[in-house]
């Protein structure tokens, strides 16, 4: 069975003018279905406003559809009553990592989320080593989370997740403050838990090399899924992508630009040992 | 000599249990007209370094010259260095706060004392520098989009008619094409009107395509200073420092180790390009063998 599963999903935003009067609606998503397996890791791509963010915030019901249905492992997120199985089941990362920690210390802010489960004390302290663990922030478990680069508060912010044993994470540009090193150490951690631990991953991004791991990527734009597929096959569409306001990795651009000049390699190219090997095998 | 650090130190919570050097020792001159790139890991000093270059910070020694002047001497006008050296922070956008865009980007011309006139005329002229069209002037600067308020945010700089514009990692957050948008632009102006930039980023590939000097900072010092090809030629000692080079810096090198003879100090996509085709021209023709 699915983990995620989307039917019709639809969703407008109401905007009012300074009277409140005049209520327009400006769709968000627009009638778009899918299902994303246990286990999978898929990368979300779309420019500023194409409805990338709205749609992951319908993953943990911050919101709810306006029309359609959204399932998380069977359950309706538009069910009230489900709303805490739902938010369990499904956790969220965003940009900012100074935005997202709240305690003193690292293994405080960590144990925020299973506090909130009613579960022993016991309890709370196994699931933040655990959590800390995955990350590999144990050795920081006593620091203040702002004594810590960019890299390591994020890692923090999906330790607090992870603590929840969520079956799938969604993680909006987690990446878009870090440094290069921080960027590196965060997506491994993405990767560790994808594979290791079977989480499910939905990763919206604006850096192009990080979806070349991702099982299937989604590209948006205006509210719908414009197209879908495997790295290799979205970003085979240079061009197409460029007219979604996107690009590709670096080594794919240069594959692309070299066929365009006469090189016989092939289209799609996503590492760089993949051109070294077609230019020089 | 534009702008000139002298031996400037700074320290957080000096003399205090906390303290934490975040400036030692620096000297360093921008010239006009330069587009540096200034790199480095977080915490390695970048943001501490542009708040001295307006004087929003005051160094704990050393001193910091504008146009040859002492900014902390007694009598400066440190609100007219303001004028002169505009600073874009992360994320700007939440910094407008204006009922519509051409009044939000008003604002500073009107706090130097300009007639509502002259404002407008400034601010309309910083939003067409930044591409915003005229349809958009009077709406609310809230109900545009990412790429579009970040362009507001800058204009709201530019209208101050700055001769250097320093930029906090512009480009976080935006889409490729908002992102390339943004730094032609800023390029633009900088060829046009000879405005000096310094441009503050995470992405190597960047400041590899606009900056014409690269400053690195690592541990509160100056690693590397110099043009973007010999910097990244050093990425080794880049990578130890939390940094990297520009993809394409891995791809000429990977090529090179397996024997296509191109040049590694390529930077961009089109370097790359036009130096790989070059080298498979050249191994063809030694294929073919000499007559």
């Amino acid at each position: 069975m699915s983990i995620i599963r989307a039917s019709r999903l639809g969703f407008d935003y109401i905007k009012y003018n300074d009277e409140s009067e005049d209520a327009e609606k400006v769709k968000a998503i627009s009638d778009i279905s899918f299902e994303i397996e246990k286990g999978d890791f898929i990368a979300v791509l779309g420019h500023n406003g194409s409805g990338k963010s709205t749609l992951a915030k319908h993953i943990n019901a911050l919101l709810v559809p306006t029309s359609g249905t959204m399932w998380i492992d069977g359950v309706n997120t538009a069910e009230e009553d489900e709303l805490w199985k739902v938010r369990q089941k499904a956790g969220m990362v965003f940009q900012n990592p100074d935005n997202q920690i709240i305690g003193t210390v690292v293994d405080e802010d960590v144990a925020f989320g299973p506090e909130n489960l009613g579960i022993s004390t016991e309890d709370i302290w196994s699931r933040v080593d655990e959590a800390l663990g995955k990350v590999g922030m144990l050795g920081f478990r006593d620091r203040s989370p702002n004594r810590l680069s960019g890299g390591q508060k994020q890692r923090v912010a999906i330790a607090g997740v992870v603590a929840m044993r969520p079956e799938c994470i969604v993680l909006d540009e987690p990446t878009a403050m870090l440094d290069p090193n921080g960027r590196r150490e965060v997506l491994e951690v993405i990767r560790e838990l994808n594979k290791k631990e079977g989480v499910t991953v939905i990763l919206i991004t604006h850096y192009m090399e990080e979806v070349i791991f991702a099982d299937r990527v989604f590209v948006m734009d205006s509210g719908e899924i414009a197209l879908e597929g495997t790295p290799r096959e979205i970003f085979s569409k240079v061009d197409e992508l460029k007219k979604l306001r996107l690009t590709v990795p670096q080594v794919t651009e240069l594959a692309h630009e070299l066929r365009k000049a006469g090189v016989e390699i092939p289209e799609g190219i996503l590492t760089i040992d993949e051109l070294v090997d077609a230019l020089c095998g | 000599m534009l702008i000139e650090l002298k031996d400037v130190c700074y320290t957080y919570g000096d003399g205090t249990v906390y303290e934490v050097k975040a400036l030692d020792h620096i000297n360093l001159g921008i010239s006009e007209g330069e587009f540096i790139g200034l790199i480095g890991h977080t915490g390695s000093g970048k943001s501490t370094l542009i708040q001295h270059l307006d004087g929003l910070i005051k160094p704990t020694s050393g001193e910091v010259l504008f146009e040859g002047k002492n900014i902390w001497s007694e009598g400066y006008d440190l609100r007219s260095l303001r004028t002169h050296v505009g600073l874009v922070f992360q994320y700007p956008e939440n910094q407008l706060f204006e009922t519509d865009v051409i009044t939000d980007v008003m604002f500073g011309p009107k706090n130097e004392g300009l007639t509502p006139a002259e404002c407008e005329a400034r601010a309309a002229a910083a939003l067409r520098q930044v591409g915003i069209p005229e349809e958009l002037y009077k709406v609310s600067p809230f109900d545009l989009s990412g790429g579009q308020k970040r362009r507001v945010a800058v204009a709201g700089v530019l209208a101050m008619d700055p001769e250097v514009l320093i930029l906090d990692e512009p480009t976080a957050g935006l889409d490729p094409a908002g992102r390339d948008e943004l730094l032609n632009q800023i390029r633009h102006l900088r060829d046009k009107r000879g405005i000096t930039v310094v441009l503050v980023s995470h992405s190597m590939e960047d400041v590899a395509l606009y900056a014409n000097r690269l400053i690195v900072m690592d541990e509160a010092k100056i690693a590397f200073d110099g043009p973007p090809r010999k910097v990244f030629a050093r990425y080794r000692e880049l990578e130890k420092m939390g940094l990297a080079a520009p993809e394409i810096t891995y791809i000429m090198h990977a090529l090179r180790s397996r024997g296509l003879r191109v040049d590694t100090g390529a930077i961009t996509v089109e370097e790359a390009k036009r130096s790989i085709l070059m080298a498979l021209s050249n191994r063809n023709s030694m294929k073919d063998g000499p007559l």
